[in-house]
């Protein structure tokens, strides 16, 4: 996917005008915040997991090498196989050769959000392949023709309204306008094409060290059919993703559902160990496991590690006011939001997506919910410190700031300067504020500028207790 | 009583840059409030600005000029408080993480961070001091600023000091928690945003009907002042400190439009 992230502000503008969009992001945002503050209430050791997830997470990192290798060799004593992706291409290309080698015509997706990264979809059309994401939200912005507004509700910034046009338009109507009714309607038209897919595609919310296992959590089911009827399994997934037990998986699960969705766990929780074994009843035939570094190990070692231990379930974005205020297109790549903020500089070039870092008010909400204690206001800021150091930030603000501190270190100018300001603004206001400054246009165009006394603080004190 | 009295701890009042050009009223509020707990309060003429719009704008090396200074300038003092969870959260989290390569300077850091402290928790976490002389006249709603909330652990102490004034009637509004769209330089780089922020706090606030809202942060009091008073919606807006200190007189910041508007 192209990253359009530097049209970041006008993206943002475009969006907050967007009716339709409001109205389905404010239905949104209250019900994740709502839902996971309660999960989060409901269960007394709810902080306690936070803390254990997040040192449980940092351990794996400072090991990665290790499960990694643990992870691989369980995959293949299970007959499965794992294949090393040093970036979006040599992905893009294994899966390719893959799904060639089979002579796939149609493959079916569950959820994936490194699939997206990897721009998987739009290599396998190219070659001729009938690709289907069959995950309810995924389904429906692939019939839009968009990439994903969020990581767990892609389709999140359509109103029903919408998704009712894109049915009717895809499925020949008669227009359906219920929800059961659009979900019997996607349901009927996917259930034929899981029994037709050659491969099944889905990602892997957690990599079992121990047994080689891949899990995933979906709501729908949709995963299950994706990866046990096509002939190949193939799962796409980050080399951080890898966890040393299942034990320690089921801690990581507690969090997710509860943190992503609101729900205590996730409809279907699904562990595949390898291909189709003599005796079961169904499966693939071949079972890949894709793991992608993209990027990754150069985070292992720096400052950016915490961000190895996201989980990816979206509860930054969900509790983020920037996003709810334009949503995820407006971030430009494939992962919006706090998260995506910290993670699109990181992979796409800190220059591709200069705003990211920026278009946030470090107000901790995401951190304060972040199920694995991601510090990202921290990891945002230091992103607008690579920013200043690379001389990528706007040259009107280094000269600001060259200003400001020159200022700002010499108290006496510093407070001349403030009596000056003071005195300035406050004979030009009217009835207590300033409706209109040129100069400060970006406060004023959206709200007043409150005015000042006339005089400064340090200089009513100095007076005042001066003479006594 | 004793020739010489205990006396209570010496305090360097932090007089933030908002407060200083924008609203006296806010600094005296809090000596009025130091000093009535028993503090004996010093405004050190040498201070400027904590630094936190260096950093936040990924300049440390001039965050670090002027956190040398603040050190400098505070760290004879028992106390340094100000009246803003903003600044006060950088001088207490920021500066030992922007000396943690800096032998000579991170003690110092350290030791300042550590008798940092935001105005209203210090009265009542430190002093344990209470409200119960302050009147004012109205419902007011009371807005979380996020450094001080999630930066200090502000958020039972104003509430509590509030509940305790005479003729006030508390009334939560939704979110209060949720970001007001400030954000310091954010506010000004990225104004549609902001305002779809600021628009979201506005109307949480009118839908409570109270006729005052207070917080603890200059920056974020400017912004939903400057909303409020740009949509003629006639609601005051104070520091909590004014208003406890009974200099809530007025029509607070931005001098909110009057009901007939």
């Amino acid at each position: 996917m192209e990253i359009r992230s530097n049209e970041f502000k006008q993206r943002a503008v475009f969006a907050i005008h967007d009716a339709s969009l409001q109205q389905a992001l404010g239905k949104a945002r209250g019900g994740f915040v709502g839902k996971r503050a309660q999960q989060a209430a409901e269960l007394p050791e709810f902080e306690q997991l936070r803390e254990e997830a997040k040192n449980t997470k940092n351990h794996i990192l400072d090991n990665l090498d290790h499960y990694l290798e643990r992870y691989e060799a369980a995959v293949t004593a299970a007959g499965g196989h794992v294949h090393w992706a040093r970036d979006a291409e040599e992905a893009r290309k294994i899966i390719l050769d893959i799904c060639k080698r089979v002579d796939a015509k149609t493959v079916t997706k569950g959820k994936s959000m490194v699939s997206e990264e990897i721009g998987l979809n739009e290599a396998l059309i190219e070659h001729g392949m009938e690709v289907v994401e069959t995950d309810l939200g995924e389904y429906i912005i692939q019939l839009a023709h968009e990439p994903p507004s969020h990581i767990i509700a892609p389709a999140v910034h359509k109103t029903k309204d919408q998704v009712s046009d894109l049915f009717e338009a895809a499925h020949g109507g008669p227009r359906k306008t219920e929800v059961p009714d659009l979900v019997n309607e996607a349901r009927m038209v996917l259930r034929d094409k899981y029994f037709r897919a050659d491969v099944g595609i889905t990602g892997g919310n957690f990599l079992v060290a121990e047994t080689g296992s891949s899990i995933i959590v979906t709501n729908e089911g949709n995963g299950d059919l994706t990866q046990t009827l096509a002939k190949v399994h193939i799962v796409t997934s980050g080399i951080e993703r890898v966890v040393p037990t299942l034990d320690d998986a089921t801690l990581f699960l507690r969090l997710l559902a509860r943190s992503a969705t609101g729900q205590e766990t996730e409809t279907y929780t699904t562990i595949s160990t390898g291909p189709r074994r003599a005796d079961d009843l169904d499966g693939p035939e071949e079972y890949h496991v894709v793991l992608v570094d993209n990027g990754r190990s150069k985070m292992l070692g720096g400052r950016f590690k915490d961000m190895l231990r996201c989980i990816r379930c979206g509860a930054c974005m969900n509790h983020c006011p920037v996003y709810g205020a334009v949503g995820g297109h407006a971030y430009g790549w494939v992962y919006p939001g706090p998260m995506g903020s910290v993670l699109t500089p990181l992979i796409k070039g800190l220059d591709n997506a200069y705003d990211l870092p920026n278009a946030c008010t470090l107000n901790g909400r995401c951190a304060s919910v972040c199920p694995v204690k991601i510090p990202l206001p921290d990891l945002l800021r230091e992103l607008r410190h690579m920013q200043h150091q690379q001389d990528i930030t706007p040259v009107m603000q280094r000269r600001a700031l060259k200003v400001w501190r020159y200022v700002a270190t010499r108290p006496k100018l510093y407070h001349a300067l403030e009596q000056v300001g003071a005195r300035f603004l406050s004979a030009i206001a009217r009835n207590g504020s300033i409706r209109r400054l040129p100069l400060a246009s970006g406060w004023t165009d959206v709200r007043d500028l409150p005015a000042p006394a006339g005089r400064t603080f340090l200089e009513l004190w100095q007076g005042k207790r001066g003479q006594k | 009583m004793t020739e010489s009295p205990t006396r209570g701890p010496r305090v360097g009042l932090f007089a933030t840059c908002l407060m200083n050009v924008f609203r006296p009223n806010v600094g005296f509020s809090a000596v009025k409030l130091l000093e009535d707990a028993g503090c004996t309060v010093e405004v050190p003429a040498n201070q400027t600005c904590c630094g936190q719009p260096g950093y936040n704008s990924g300049d440390y090396d001039a965050a670090r000029a002027l956190a040398r200074q603040v050190i400098e300038t505070f760290e004879h003092y028992d106390y340094i408080v100000g009246p803003s969870g903003s600044c006060m959260a950088t001088i207490r989290h920021d500066y030992p993480v922007l000396f943690q390569d800096d032998p000579v300077w991170l003690p110092r850091a350290q030791a300042l961070s550590e008798k940092a402290w935001e105005l209203l928790s210090f009265l009542t976490d430190v002093l344990g001091a209470t409200a119960s002389d302050s009147h004012y006249d109205g419902t007011v709603t009371y807005h979380d600023s996020c450094s001080g909330l999630r930066g200090l652990g502000i958020k039972g102490q104003p509430r509590t000091l509030l509940g305790e004034v005479d003729g006030l009637r508390l009334k939560e509004m939704e979110d209060s928690e949720v970001c007001c769209g400030f954000g310091g330089t954010f506010c000004v780089k990225y104004p549609e945003i902001s305002e779809k922020m600021v628009e979201d706090k506005v109307k949480n606030i009118l839908a409570t009907g109270a006729d005052t809202v207070v917080g603890g942060d200059l920056g974020c009091l400017m912004n939903i002042a400057g909303r409020l008073k740009r949509i003629n919606a006639p609601v005051k807006v104070f520091h909590t400190a004014e208003v406890l200190a009974g200099l809530a007189d007025g029509p607070g910041l931005a001098g909110a439009a009057k009901e007939s508007d």
